[in-house]
């Protein structure tokens, strides 16, 4: 059980890391961004490859965070300068990267085992796979979240944010809305493509079709972070993300322990979501009946 | 200070449902002047100030600004020189963001935005004096998020973040048409205080004919699209409601009949 759970932690904190990204363009600039899905894969494929030509891994995960902010500037460049629908944007970017994926890897998957990784440093110091993993990862993770804080403190931070909640008063306000939406999509894929090097890394093997169902993850994350620890200021924001990514990665743990079979595992998760993004309609049911218990109406 | 010359507009050019909303639009703006726009409704008031803002394109003509043809600037670019306030008072600010954010984000309008922390303690500090000013009771709550805000005073929020940085052009786009009367006496005194003090070259469209008889040293009138009126000075100042109605029906040859502006 207690292996089961670390597990579970280690391979959230990875998620964590996409589940930030996530959060950017889907809180932050209020896009949902589906180019998520071809990013993690592009940056699972990237790092996998890289490393499989021999560079050192850290050298490979960085450019896979290099290609996510292509794929994001990609996405950005289609919705700000060619004005087709973000959405739809995003489906466009996540086609495309299927195929530029495959051709990175040049079949369908790629198997790290005996290569080099970036956990192997601290495996050399005497620890099993899945502490190296929680070390790294929380380590990453809590770079970032002091990143992220910091960068959505400055002026260009605070720009996007502007940006993502009111786009007609940050033009109003001088605000170049159309490089703001690309230098968040840019981060976030980066973002995402970073924490797909990290997965494949630490499961030993990149496949191109690792990204299937993944921005529902990221959501699903999002949520049950916003929902389960709070959202009072960004940082708490922030570390809610971490802890939603690492709990949904409990759950999963558990009901596929309780036997549900492992491909039920996207339908689970998408009602998961459906349900979490409905919570608002069903209050708003319940709303006018409290009010009328209370005897306001 | 605006200089616009021959401007034309049409929505939905070459479909079933283009609509001509300028036409042949000539005004010239001194430095100083403080103009009343009026007109009924789809008179084409606020598809001036969009493309002067640059919401909009033009289909033809020219819009200087301080002697700059900001025709071809794209709409982030000209609010460097250009304080605007809408209808809507959601739409002035950034209801996530606190109040001192939302200030933070104008005092920074015009300029290159970098890597440096979005907010000074000094800042703060102005900020704090300026919220004072408008008498509301924000300057304590500089934390508070716009969103928990009254219409009223997010307006009122947005008239101080168009004027922080010395506008070269304000307009005003019927700022108090969506409040309560009480609350847009107070948000029009605070215009006309910010506006002399700072001796702000303003735009400031109405429905309010007694307003716009009251308020500025100008007053122009539209009708479909055009220009109809333009009275200033001497002319101005003795001007009355039923006189303008008078000369409303002269210009135009209809009789003027916005419920709006006739209750109002
Ligand atoms: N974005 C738009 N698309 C199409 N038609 C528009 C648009 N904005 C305004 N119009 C039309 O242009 C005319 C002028 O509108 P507007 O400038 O909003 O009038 P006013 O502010 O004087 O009430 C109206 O007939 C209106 O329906
Ligand atoms: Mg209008």
């Amino acid at each position: 059980m207690l292996q089961i759970i670390l597990g579970a932690v280690s391979l959230g904190l990875l998620w964590a890391v996409m589940t930030m990204g996530v959060y950017i363009t889907y809180r932050i600039l209020n896009i949902a961004d589906l180019s998520v899905e071809g990013s993690i894969a592009m940056g699972a494929a990237i790092g996998a490859q890289c490393i499989m030509r021999g560079m050192n891994p850290y050298a490979a995960t960085a450019m896979a965070f290099v290609g996510g902010m292509l794929a994001g500037l990609a996405t950005g460049i289609l919705h700000t300068r060619l004005k087709i629908p973000a959405l739809l944007s995003g489906i466009l970017t996540m086609i495309a990267l299927y195929s530029v994926n495959l051709r990175i890897l040049g079949k369908a998957n790629i198997s790290l085992l005996r290569m080099d990784t970036v956990y192997t440093v601290f495996e050399n110091f005497g620890l099993n796979k899945s502490s190296a993993v929680i070390t790294l990862g929380l380590l990453c993770v809590l770079g970032l979240v002091g990143l992220l804080y910091w960068f959505f403190g400055t002026e260009i931070g605070c720009a996007i944010r502007a940006t993502g909640n009111n786009p007609q008063m940050a033009r109003a306000q001088g605000i170049d809305t159309g490089n703001m939406i690309i230098l968040g999509l840019v981060i976030s894929n980066g973002m995402v493509a970073l924490s797909g090097a990290l997965i494949a890394q630490s499961q030993s093997f990149a496949d191109v079709q690792m990204g299937i169902g993944s921005i529902v993850i990221g959501l699903a994350s999002v949520i049950i972070g916003e929902v389960l620890f709070g959202k009072r200021n960004f940082f708490n924001r922030l570390i809610a993300l971490v802890l939603g990514a690492i709990t949904y990665r409990i759950i999963i743990a558990l009901v596929l322990r309780m036997g549900m079979p492992a491909s039920d595992l996207k339908l689970f998760t998408a009602m998961t979501v459906a349900i979490a993004l409905s919570l608002p309609v069903f209050r708003s049911y319940l709303k006018p009946l409290q009010r009328s218990k209370k005897g306001e109406m | 200070m605006l200089t616009i010359k021959e401007l034309h507009k049409k929505f939905n050019p070459g479909t079933v449902n283009e609509k001509t909303a300028l036409q042949d639009i000539n005004l010239n703006m001194a430095e100083g002047d403080f103009i009343t726009l009026i007109g009924g409704n789809g008179a084409g008031k606020s598809t001036l100030l969009n493309c002067i803002a640059g919401v909009y394109g033009v289909d033809s003509g020219i819009i200087a600004i301080a002697g700059e043809n900001v025709t071809k600037f794209s709409e982030h670019k000209r609010a460097g020189v250009i304080g605007r306030v809408f209808q809507d008072p959601m739409m002035g600010t950034a209801s996530n963001m606190g109040i001192e954010e939302n200030l933070a984000l104008a005092y920074r309008r015009g300029k290159r935005r970098s890597l440096k922390w979005g907010i000074s303690q000094a800042e703060r500090q102005i900020y704090r004096e300026l919220l004072g000013s408008l008498e509301l009771g924000l300057e304590d709550r500089l934390g508070t998020k716009v969103g928990l805000l009254s219409g009223g005073q997010r307006q009122a929020l947005t008239l101080l973040m168009a004027i922080l940085i010395r506008p070269k052009l304000l307009l005003l786009d019927e700022h108090t048409a969506a409040l309560d009367p009480k609350t847009a006496e107070k948000v029009l005194q605070l215009s006309e205080k910010f506006i002399n003090e700072g001796k702000l070259t303003t735009l400031m469209v109405t429905h309010n004919m007694r307003h716009a008889i009251k308020h500025g040293n100008r007053l122009i009138m539209m009708h479909d699209g055009r220009i109809i009126l333009d009275i200033k000075g001497e002319e101005k100042q003795k001007l009355t409601v039923e006189g303008l109605m008078k000369r409303f029906g002269k210009a135009s040859g209809e009789e003027f009949a916005d419920d709006r502006v006739l209750l109002s």
